[in-house]
C-alpha cells in the first residue's frame, strides 16, 4: 500500500486515534481540561489538513474513484474498500473542515463531562468521513448507521432540557429506516455478489427488484435526509441539541441523506428513480412551501433554522432527481453550501446562547448596538441562508432551479416560492433579533464576538463570499463525476424507451 | 497390550469429554476431603480444567465418529463445544466474587457446572437420538440443582423447582417425538435417519415426531411459546447461575437444533422450516414487546435472551450453509455480549447487595463510569448498532434470510429490532442521561477484566476478530453440508 492510497484510511481513522488518546488522559482538573481541548482541537485540524491534501491530489478530470483501497475483510461479503470520486471528495473536506468549528464553539459552553464529549465527537468525526470514503456498501451502513449512536448520546447527556424525547426521537425515525436499507443492502449482495460500490454501480438490478430497493433506500434516506413528512425528530433534535451537535447535525448529518440518493438510487436504480422522481418533486415541493411556512411562525431561533434547514433539502432532492448535470451539480453544491451556512447559523446562536441561554427570539432585539461585530457576521450568514446572488447559498438554489425547469414548470414554480418564503422568515428573525432599540435590561451589557468566536465566524464569512463569487472550485471537482453519472442515468433510462422504439420500426 | 493402547488412541474425538467428566469425579472428591474455607480453590480448579480443555478442544480436537456411530466429533462439534467450554468458564468466573452471598461458595456448585457442561457437549456431539437425549438430561438435571443452590432463598428454590417441572415436560415431550421417529423410521441413528427420510414420501407420523423433537428444543433454547419459565426462573436464581443459564445451555441447544434440522432433517426442510419461521418471529416480537414493560434487570436481561434466540433462528430458518454460518457467528457474539453483561450487572453492588431493578442503573456513568461504558457497549451492541459486534451477528444471519428469499421474516426481525432498541436505550438513558442516586462498592478485578475483555471483543470485532471468525463458522458450518 503506498502513501497515495492510505491516506483516505489515515483521513478518516486519525480522529478515532485522537480519541484514543483521549481515553487515557484523567480529565479532573482545569488544566488536564484544557489539555483535552487542545487535542481534540489539533486532531480535528490534523484531519482538516490530510482531507485538503486529499482535494489537493485528487484528479478532478478523472470521473472515477480515485485513492483506492480494496482488500477483504470479514467473510466472504465485507470488505475493506475506500475510495472517493468528485461527488464524495467535497464531503470528506466539508466535514474535516466544520469539526475544528465545533471544537471550538464548544471550548467554553460544554463544562460537564469534557472528556467524554470530545472522545464521542472524534468517533462521530471517523464515522462521518467513513461514510464518504467507503465503497463498501456493508461498511457504508456500519459508518452511516454508526453515526446514531454518538449523536444520541451528544443531544442525551449535553442536550437541554427535553433532550431524552428528542434523543429517542432521533434514535428512533432514523433506525427504523435505515433497518430496512440493511435488508436491501443484503437483497442487493446476493443479485451482484459482491458489496462492492464500484460494482455496484455498473451492475443492473432487474427492474421489478429496483422499485424495492429503491423504496428500502427511500424509507432510510428520507428519514435522514429528512424529507417532509418525515421530518418530525429535526426540529427537536435540533433544539436540544449542544450548538456543536446541532452543527454536526445540519451541516453533516443531513447531507449523509443527500449522498445517498446520489450513490445509490440514482445510479444503482435508474429505472425506480424515474418511476418515483415525480413522488420525489411532489415531497420536495411541499417540504419547501410547508416548512417555510413553518419556520415563520417559529418562536424558538434554532427551530426557525432547523425548518430552514428542511426546506432547502427540499431544493436538493428536487435536484438530484431532476437526473440532470445542472440539477445534480446544483444539489452537491447546494449541500455543501448548506454545510457552511447552517452550521454557521447554529454557531451564531449559540454565540448568543452561551451568554442569555435562552433561543426565544422575542427575548433578544437591538443586539446591533452592543454587537456590531456579531451583527455583520449574521447578517452575511442570513443572506446566505436566503440565497442572496454573491452568497454561496445562491449558486446551489440557482443551479437546481434550473435543472428542474427542464423537467418539470411546475415544480420550479412551486420551489420558487420557497425562495421568497426564505426571505421573509430569515429577513424577519434577523431584523428581531439585530435590529430595534435595545430596550431589555439583561442585553444592556452583552459582549460583542470574543477571539475564540471571531475565529470560529469569521473564516466561515469568508467561505461563504468566496465560494458566493467563484463557485469553479466545487463545480470543477464535481463535474467529471456528475456528468458521468447523468449519462449513465440517462442511458438506462434511456434503454427501455430505445427498446420499445427498435420494435416500433 | 498393543490393541489397548490403539484403542485407547482411537477414543481420542472424546478425550475432552472425558477430560471433563474425570475433573468433576476428582473435584468432587477433592471438595469432600479439603477445608470448606478452601473450596473456593474447587472453583479456580474448574475454571482452569474448562479453559484448558476448551484450548485442547480448538487446537488438538479431532474428528472422528465413535460408539456405533452414536457420538460425532466434527468441525461443528468442535466449534460449538468450545463457546460451550469458554461459557461455562466465565460464568465459574462471575460466581467468584461475593460468593457466599450468592449461595455459590459450595465447592458441589462448580462440579454440577462441570457435570452440567459435559452433559452440554454430548448434546453438542450426539450423533443418535440415544446420546441427544442422555446429554440433554445430564445437563438439565444439574442445572436444576444449581438453579436451587441457594437452598434457603425461597425465590432460588421456587425458580429450581419451576425449571425442573417445565423441564421435565419437555424433556417428555422431546422423548415422546424421538419415540416417534424411531417408529417411523425404525432407527435412533442420525446419519440412519437422515438417509430413510425422503421429501416425497415422509409419512405424517414423521412430521408428529419431529413437531414434538422440535417442540423440545425450543424449551431448551427458551424460544416462544415455549418460554414462559426464562423470566422467572432467570430472576429467581443467583445471578452467576443465571449468568450461567443464559450462555452455555442456550449454546448446547442451538447447536443440537442446528444439526438435527439441518443435517438430519435436511431432506424435508420445508417442513420444519415453517416451525422455525413461527418460532422466531413469535421470540423476537413478543421478547421486543414484552421487556419494555420490566422493572426487575433480571427480567429484561431473560426476555432479551428470548429475542436474540428469535435472531438466531433467523438465520436457520433460511436452511443453507450460510445460516448455519450465521447462527454460529451468532452465538459467539451472544456470549461475548452476555457474560460482558452479566459482568457489569454483578460489579454494580450498593450496601443492599446487589442491583435489581432497571432504576438502579440511574447515573452510573458518574460514579462508575467504566462498568457504565461497559454496560453502554453491550446495550448497543444488543441492538445490533454497527460498528459494534452485535451488527455483525445480525448481519450474518439476515444475509441468509434474504438469500432463501425469507423477507417477511426479515423485514419483521428488523423491524422487532427497532422495537427492542426501547428498552436497551432506557438503561443507557438511565446510566447516562440521570443523575446518580446511590453509591456503588469498588468493582472486583475479574468482574473488572472480563468487562475489559468482552467490551475489547465487541468494540474492536471488525478489526480484530471478525474475519478470524467468520472463517471459523465457516468451516464449522461446511461439516455439516
Amino acid at each position: 500500500m503506498n502513501f497515495d492510497n492510505s491516506i483516505l484510511t489515515l483521513t478518516t481513522f486519525l480522529p478515532l486515534l485522537g480519541a484514543l488518546i483521549l481515553l487515557f488522559i484523567n480529565g479532573k482538573d482545569e488544566g488536564s481540561l484544557n489539555r483535552i481541548r487542545w487535542i481534540a482541537l489539533i486532531a480535528t485540524l490534523v484531519t482538516l489538513l490530510l482531507s485538503l491534501m486529499v482535494w489537493a491530489q485528487f484528479d478532478a478530470s478523472n470521473p472515477g474513484f480515485q485513492f483506492v483501497v480494496n482488500k477483504p475483510w470479514i467473510g466472504d461479503s465485507i470488505g475493506y474498500r475506500v475510495g472517493v470520486d468528485g461527488i464524495s471528495v467535497l464531503f470528506v473536506v466539508l466535514s474535516a473542515l466544520l469539526m475544528p468549528f465545533c471544537v471550538l464553539a464548544s471550548w467554553e459552553s460544554v463544562q460537564v463531562r469534557v472528556r467524554e464529549y470530545m472522545i464521542v465527537f472524534l468517533i462521530l468525526e471517523t464515522l462521518m468521513i467513513g461514510v464518504f470514503t467507503t465503497l463498501d456498501l456493508a461498511m457504508f451502513y456500519v459508518f452511516f448507521e454508526g453515526t446514531l449512536l454518538p449523536m444520541f448520546l451528544i443531544i442525551g447527556i449535553w442536550g437541554g432540557k427535553r433532550r431524552i424525547q428528542a434523543s429517542y426521537k432521533f434514535f428512533f425515525y432514523t433506525f427504523t429506516g435505515s433497518v430496512l436499507m440493511l435488508l436491501a443492502i443484503m437483497g442487493m449482495y446476493w443479485n451482484a455478489g459482491t458489496t462492492d460500490i464500484s460494482k455496484l454501480l455498473t451492475h443492473e438490478f432487474p427492474a421489478g427488484m429496483q422499485t424495492w430497493l429503491w423504496l428500502a433506500f427511500f424509507a432510510s434516506l428520507a428519514v435522514k435526509m429528512p424529507m417532509w413528512p418525515f421530518h418530525r425528530w429535526l426540529p427537536e433534535a435540533h433544539v436540544e441539541a449542544p450548538t456543536a451537535g446541532s452543527v454536526i447535525l445540519a451541516a453533516i448529518l443531513l447531507k449523509l441523506g443527500g449522498y445517498g440518493f446520489l450513490r445509490f438510487s440514482l445510479p444503482m436504480f435508474p429505472d425506480a428513480s424515474l418511476y418515483f422522481a415525480n413522488f420525489v418533486f411532489v415531497l420536495s415541493v411541499a417540504a419547501i412551501i410547508v416548512t417555510s411556512l413553518v419556520a415563520l411562525v417559529q418562536t424558538d431561533m434554532k427551530k426557525l433554522i432547523a425548518y430552514s434547514s428542511v426546506a432547502h433539502m427540499g431544493f436538493v432532492t428536487m435536484g438530484i432527481f431532476a437526473g440532470n448535470a445542472l440539477g445534480i451539480q446544483g444539489a452537491v453544491f447546494q449541500m455543501i453550501s448548506h454545510g457552511i451556512v447552517s452550521g454557521a447559523l447554529f454557531l451564531s446562536v449559540g454565540v448568543i446562547y452561551d451568554r442569555m441561554h435562552t433561543r426565544d427570539i422575542t427575548a433578544y432585539g437591538g443586539l446591533v448596538e452592543r454587537m456590531p461585530r456579531y451583527a455583520f457576521a449574521f447578517m452575511v450568514f442570513t443572506m446566505a441562508n436566503v440565497g442572496l446572488p454573491g452568497t454561496s447559498g445562491f449558486v446551489g438554489e440557482f443551479l437546481t432551479m434550473i435543472g428542474i425547469f427542464q423537467i418539470n414548470t411546475w415544480v420550479a414554480f412551486g420551489a420558487a416560492f420557497g425562495v421568497i418564503f426564505s426571505a421573509g422568515y430569515a429577513l424577519w428573525l434577523y431584523r428581531r433579533i439585530i435590529f430595534g432599540s435595545l430596550t431589555k435590561e439583561n442585553l444592556m451589557s452583552i459582549l460583542d464576538l470574543n477571539l475564540r468566536e471571531k475565529l470560529t465566524l469569521y473564516p466561515l464569512i469568508v467561505l461563504i463570499i468566496f465560494f458566493g463569487f467563484y463557485p469553479a472550485p466545487i463545480l470543477d471537482a464535481t463535474a467529471a463525476s456528475v456528468n458521468a453519472l447523468v449519462s449513465q442515468y440517462s442511458a438506462a433510462i434511456d434503454a427501455p424507451a430505445a427498446v420499445a422504439a427498435a420494435v416500433a420500426h | 497390550m498393543g490393541s489397548d493402547v490403539t484403542s485407547f488412541a482411537s477414543l481420542a474425538p472424546i478425550f475432552p469429554e472425558m477430560a471433563i467428566a474425570i475433573g468433576a469425579v476428582v473435584l468432587l472428591l477433592a471438595g469432600v476431603i479439603i477445608n470448606k474455607e478452601r473450596s473456593v480453590g474447587i472453583s479456580y480448579a474448574a475454571i482452569v480444567l474448562l479453559l484448558v480443555v476448551a484450548a485442547m478442544t480448538v487446537f488438538q480436537g479431532q474428528d472422528g465418529i465413535l460408539f456405533n456411530g452414536t457420538f460425532i466429533a466434527d468441525g461443528f462439534s468442535r466449534y460449538m463445544k468450545a463457546l460451550v467450554l469458554g461459557g461455562s468458564a466465565f460464568a465459574l468466573m462471575l460466581a467468584l466474587p461475593n460468593a457466599v452471598e450468592q449461595g455459590v461458595h459450595k465447592f458441589e456448585y462448580a462440579v454440577l457446572v462441570l457435570l452440567a457442561t459435559l452433559g452440554m457437549m454430548m448434546m453438542v456431539s450426539a450423533n443418535d437420538l440415544m446420546t441427544l437425549y442422555v446429554g440433554l438430561e445430564l445437563q438439565s438435571l444439574a442445572l436444576y440443582v444449581v438453579a436451587a443452590i441457594k437452598r434457603d432463598d425461597s425465590r432460588a428454590t421456587e425458580a429450581g423447582l419451576k425449571y425442573f417441572v417445565l423441564g421435565a415436560l419437555a424433556s417428555g415431550m422431546l422423548l415422546y417425538g424421538a419415540s416417534f421417529i424411531y417408529g417411523f423410521t425404525g432407527t435412533t441413528n442420525l446419519p440412519a435417519i437422515l438417509a430413510q427420510v425422503t421429501a416425497e414420501d415422509r409419512s405424517i407420523g414423521l412430521i408428529f415426531g419431529l413437531v414434538f423433537l422440535l417442540a423440545g428444543v425450543a424449551f431448551k433454547i427458551s424460544a416462544v411459546p415455549f418460554h414462559m419459565w426464562t423470566p422467572d426462573v432467570y430472576e429467581g436464581a443467583p445471578t452467576p447461575v443465571t449468568a450461567l443459564f443464559a450462555t452455555a445451555p442456550k449454546v448446547a441447544a442451538m447447536a443440537l437444533l442446528v444439526r438435527l434440522v439441518s443435517n438430519t432433517f435436511a431432506p424435508i426442510a420445508h417442513d420444519w422450516q415453517q416451525i422455525l419461521i413461527f418460532l422466531s418471529i413469535a421470540s423476537m416480537v413478543l421478547a421486543a414487546f414484552a421487556a419494555i414493560g420490566q422493572k426487575s434487570i433480571k427480567r429484561l436481561i431473560a426476555y432479551s435472551s428470548i429475542g436474540h434466540v428469535g435472531f438466531a433462528l433467523v438465520g436457520l430458518s433460511a436452511a443453507n450453509q450460510g445460516g448455519v454460518e450465521g447462527v454460529a457467528i451468532y452465538m459467539a457474539i451472544y456470549v461475548t455480549m452476555t457474560v460482558g453483561l452479566f459482568a457489569c450487572l454483578l460489579s454494580l453492588r450498593t450496601e443492599a447487595g446487589e442491583i435489581e431493578t432497571i432504576e438502579d442503573f440511574a447515573g452510573v456513568a458518574q460514579t462508575r463510569p467504566f462498568v457504565a461504558a461497559i454496560m453502554a457497549v453491550v446495550m448497543f451492541s444488543l441492538i445490533g448498532m454497527p460498528p459494534l459486534a452485535g451488527f455483525f451477528a445480525k448481519w450474518h444471519v439476515f444475509l441468509a434470510a434474504i438469500d432463501a428469499h425469507l423477507y417477511l421474516l426479515a423485514v419483521i426481525g428488523v423491524l422487532a429490532s427497532a422495537v427492542s432498541a426501547f428498552y436497551y436505550l432506557r438503561i443507557v438513558k438511565l446510566m447516562y442521561f440521570d443523575e446518580p442516586r446511590q453509591t456503588f462498592a469498588a468493582v472486583p478485578n475479574e468482574l473488572g477484566i472480563i468487562m475489559a475483555i468482552s467490551g475489547f471483543l465487541l468494540v474492536t470485532y471488525y478489526f480484530t476478530v471478525g474475519g478470524p471468525l467468520a472463517s471459523v463458522a465457516h468451516m464449522a458450518a461446511g461439516s455439516l453440508f
